[in-house]
């Protein structure tokens, strides 16, 4: 089985309120110097068989495409494990 | 004439689209997301509500439902397309209209009354106003602020499609006040706040949300 790790954040041009009001609970809790939270997503997509490089491109199109809107938000693959 | 509303899993304000388009002298024509079938309507809306209980993002799966593939094509070729509220994030989410909703700045899911200016009549969807003129609808979104970067906002406001802008009150943080937006036709345009709620005055705050749907019958019998 191989797995692809797909993380999602949004452009650093687009205001996060969910991260802010993360920031600002965490500062509650006593953490200190708390200069900024984003809040993203990852997917974690397990697939049968062998990865090879065209279900990796297929992946590619569909993380630019479903799993983030590039209008806001920028992807990166951060694992394949074959 | 005929105006398709369309139904996904989840939509909530199909049934109201209908009776405004009805209310205004259309006839509401039920199409499902799941038919790849426009069944030769004369304009579509897409509804408000949370198609596909708004996972991934509002919109985002909504979009390559089977009808949209058809209605991406035919509001290409100038159907016009109305979007409301999830509407509006479909057709963003579709690249009809540049930009995207995103979460209110406020966080909180928001539901007022809302003023707006009605800043184009040029549309399909707005010829019934009057540019300038103010209206009272209903507003209800969680994710409805709306972003784009500089340089597309420069291009609305100086191709005039700000439809809709916010009065007295910017409800959710979009850029510039910004409460819808037309494509570069006029066919298909997007409104976060809902018209549909406001054309009875005994189920809305005012009747000022009738313009929309009288808009695109007289232009279609123009046509």
């Amino acid at each position: 089985m191989a797995r692809v790790v797909v993380d999602v954040m949004l452009k650093p041009e687009i205001l996060d309120p969910q991260g802010k009001a993360v920031e600002g609970a965490l500062g509650r809790l006593g953490l200190e110097g708390v200069t900024s939270v984003r809040q993203g997503k990852t997917f974690t997509v397990e697939l049968d068989g062998e990865i090879d490089e065209e279900r990796l491109a297929q992946v590619h199109e569909l993380a630019g495409s479903l799993l983030s809107n590039p209008v806001i938000e920028d992807y990166v693959i951060r694992e394949v494990t074959a | 004439m005929r105006v398709g509303v369309v139904t996904f899993p989840g939509s909530l304000d199909d049934r109201d689209a209908a009776r405004a388009v009805r209310i205004a002298g259309g006839e509401a024509v039920a199409l499902w997301h799941a038919d790849a079938d426009l069944h030769g309507v004369d304009a579509v809306v897409l509804p408000g509500g949370f198609s596909y209980g708004d996972y991934l993002r509002c919109g985002a799966i909504a979009r390559f439902a089977p009808v949209m593939g058809e209605l991406v094509k035919a509001a290409q070729g100038g159907l016009p397309v109305l979007g409301i509220c999830n509407g509006f994030q479909i057709l963003c989410e579709s690249h009809l209209l540049p930009g995207a909703l995103v979460r209110n700045d406020s966080l909180h899911f928001v539901c007022r009354d809302q003023r707006l200016r009605i800043e184009s009549t040029s549309t399909a969807w707005t010829s019934s106003y009057e540019v300038g003129q103010e209206i009272v609808v209903p507003l209800k979104n969680g994710e409805g602020g709306y972003v784009a970067d500089e340089a597309t906002l420069d291009r609305l406001e100086g191709e005039g499609r700000v439809v809709a802008r916010y009065l007295e009150l910017n409800p959710n943080g979009s850029r510039r006040d910004i409460a819808g937006i037309a494509n570069e036709r006029g066919n298909v345009v997007g409104l976060m706040p809902h018209p549909e709620h406001a054309v009875e005055p005994l189920t809305g705050p005012t009747t000022d949300g009738l313009g929309f749907f009288t808009s695109i019958l007289k232009g279609l019998v123009e046509a």
